[in-house]
């Protein structure tokens, strides 16, 4: 009789119950260590690529701005970025201010999203409910400047469609320093919580190395070390004009990447502040009429990392070629290198690191396999409990007895 | 690395390239015929320590190209690599995945959406297609409607 090995494969997806996005991960699994994970994406296809070859330069942007809600102001300034390339045109001022406050607008409403949702993966809901209650009036904000709380649809070719309104210039300062003092004291909260240390620190660490091979971006690459940020590194926008640090931190884990994150969102709220008191004077847009053959890259720093588009012209009215690079798709595939070796309880926060935010365990699935170990009902048990004692050593607390309880 | 010095290394691999473009101070284009790509993206991802960000496909009128697109952080220069694939029967390109782990899923896109093989691929899977479109049509080709 043939022989067959089992290995259990935990498959996390393919629709998740927090996030209304699609993806599928299958964690091969020894006792609780991951031992390898495949990936599939793509259940949320829609062609946006091939769709942008039959639309006209000027429809695009709307297009591009729905290939993500969050990141709805990030893509259509990468697209018009990628156009102006071509053209060689470069906004006015107050629109490169208007695109700077609304894309910072959008990183805080992002990451704030992010702070709330690995609180509740790793079941600390209290984070969850401030975070979220924080971001609220972000986009109650960016509503009053664009009519909409996403996809805000204000960029085009050669400046901006709305400007921000003089008028409401001192209501947008009072409420960013309402938010300010709210994202402060959360920050501080966050970071100096010890349940969120023994959870986070150590966690689904990824290495320097390992993040240059992935070529990963954003804040899981600034998390790792690599202080790379488009704003900074090939300025667009009025970023040049302002006061403002890039955060990176050395240690890769998941901790580093929530610094990195809720650091940036207060760099971001001092951008904002500085670029309303400093907004220039002037129109917002100057008319581009026609796009010569050509091509030309745009990038932008979206919350999760670097935008990118590539957009080719043969000096018709629709490009030729559209490609867009959005940050998950290099931070993604690097779970290979953070959660192989890691227990499967803290694989459900490593995934969600990145910020495509995703958690897992809902069915256990057992396929035939290679793997030649195997465990029975006691060995688990008993790697459980050494597992609960370590924690509790970590954190010092007083060991338990069961005839204590 | 500074522009300058960019530059001068550039000219370590100009027997491999077919030209050099550059079209503002920071965007830059190497066209290269596609055996020699490989060896271009090598050098600039080990050698000059490049980051890698993407790879574009693209259906022209008479080959196929894949455009490699590289960033210099320190200066925020786009130095993009332009593989021409002249065989448009049975086009067909060395991945460059396995000294570059971040090309995986994108050289697997553009096998699903063009048609095109990557040599050497590890894992040269169905990525961006649903399990039940049909073999042998590729979506991003020009004969495909839209």
């Amino acid at each position: 009789m043939k022989k067959t090995v089992q290995k259990p494969i935990l498959a996390v997806g393919p629709f998740h119950p927090l996030q209304e996005e699609m993806e599928f991960f299958q964690l091969t699994l020894d006792g609780e260590i991951v031992t390898d994970i495949d990936m599939r994406i793509s259940y949320n296809h829609r062609g946006i690529e091939k769709i942008s070859e039959t639309l006209q330069f000027d429809q695009v942007p709307f297009l591009v701005s729905r290939v993500c809600g969050i990141c709805s102001a990030s893509h259509p300034l990468a697209y018009v970025q990628a156009v102006e390339d071509i053209v060689g045109v470069q906004p006015p001022e107050r629109a490169l201010y208007v695109r700077t406050i609304i894309n910072e607008l959008e990183r805080i409403h992002s990451h704030m999203l992010w702070v709330g949702l690995a609180g509740h993966f790793i079941g600390y809901d209290t984070v969850f409910m401030w975070a979220w209650k924080y971001r609220e009036p972000v986009l109650d904000l960016l509503e009053e400047i664009t009519g909409n709380r996403n996809n805000y649809g204000n960029v085009k070719v050669g400046g901006c469609r709305e400007d921000i309104q003089d008028e409401i210039i001192p209501k947008m300062l009072k409420d960013i320093d309402l938010l300010e003092q709210k994202v402060e004291m959360l920050t501080k909260a966050v970071l100096d919580d010890p349940v969120l240390h023994v959870r986070l620190k150590g966690v689904g660490i990824l290495s320097k190395e390992d993040a240059i091979a992935y070529a990963v971006a954003g804040p899981t690459a600034r998390g790792s070390g690599i202080d790379i940020d488009v704003r900074h590194d090939d300025p667009y926008a009025a970023y040049s004009d302002l006061d403002w640090n890039v955060i990176s931190q050395p240690e890769g884990d998941v901790f580093a990447k929530a610094v990195v994150r809720l650091l940036e969102t207060l760099e971001a709220v001092k951008m904002i502040k500085e670029a309303l008191n400093k907004l220039p004077k002037g129109p917002v847009a100057i008319e581009v009429k026609e796009i010569p053959p050509g091509e030309g890259c745009g990038r932008v720093e979206a919350p999760r990392g670097e935008n990118f588009h590539y957009v080719r012209s043969d000096g018709g009215n629709r490009p030729i070629r559209h490609k867009i690079r959005a940050p998950s798709y290099v931070n993604v595939p690097s779970f290979r290198a953070s959660c192989i070796g890691q227990h499967i309880a803290d694989v459900t926060i490593t995934l969600a690191a990145v910020d495509p935010c995703y958690s897992c365990t809902e069915r256990l699935a057992v396929v035939d396999g290679h793997n030649n170990v195997s465990h029975d009902y006691e060995t688990l048990l008993r790697m459980s409990r050494e597992k609960t004692a370590r924690i509790q050593k970590e954190i010092g607390a007083p060991e338990l007895k069961l005839e204590d309880l | 690395m500074q522009q300058e010095e960019l530059k001068n290394r550039l000219s370590e691999v100009k027997d491999k390239l077919v030209g050099i473009e550059q079209t503002t101070d920071d965007r830059i284009y190497l066209s290269c015929e596609a055996k020699n790509a490989y060896g271009v993206t090598r050098f600039l991802f080990e050698d000059l320590a490049l980051r890698f960000v993407i790879a574009t496909g693209i259906d022209s009128d008479d080959c196929f190209e894949i455009l490699y697109h590289f960033s210099n952080d320190e200066t925020g220069c786009i130095i993009t690599v332009k593989a021409f694939i002249r065989n448009r029967e049975k086009p067909s390109i060395e991945s460059i995945t396995p000294f570059l782990p971040g090309a995986e899923w994108i050289e697997r896109e553009i096998h699903d959406l063009f048609g095109i093989n990557f040599e050497n691929h590890p894992n040269l899977r169905r990525l961006i297609l649903a399990d039940n479109w049909p073999e042998g049509v590729y979506p991003l080709r020009k004969e495909v409607k839209k």
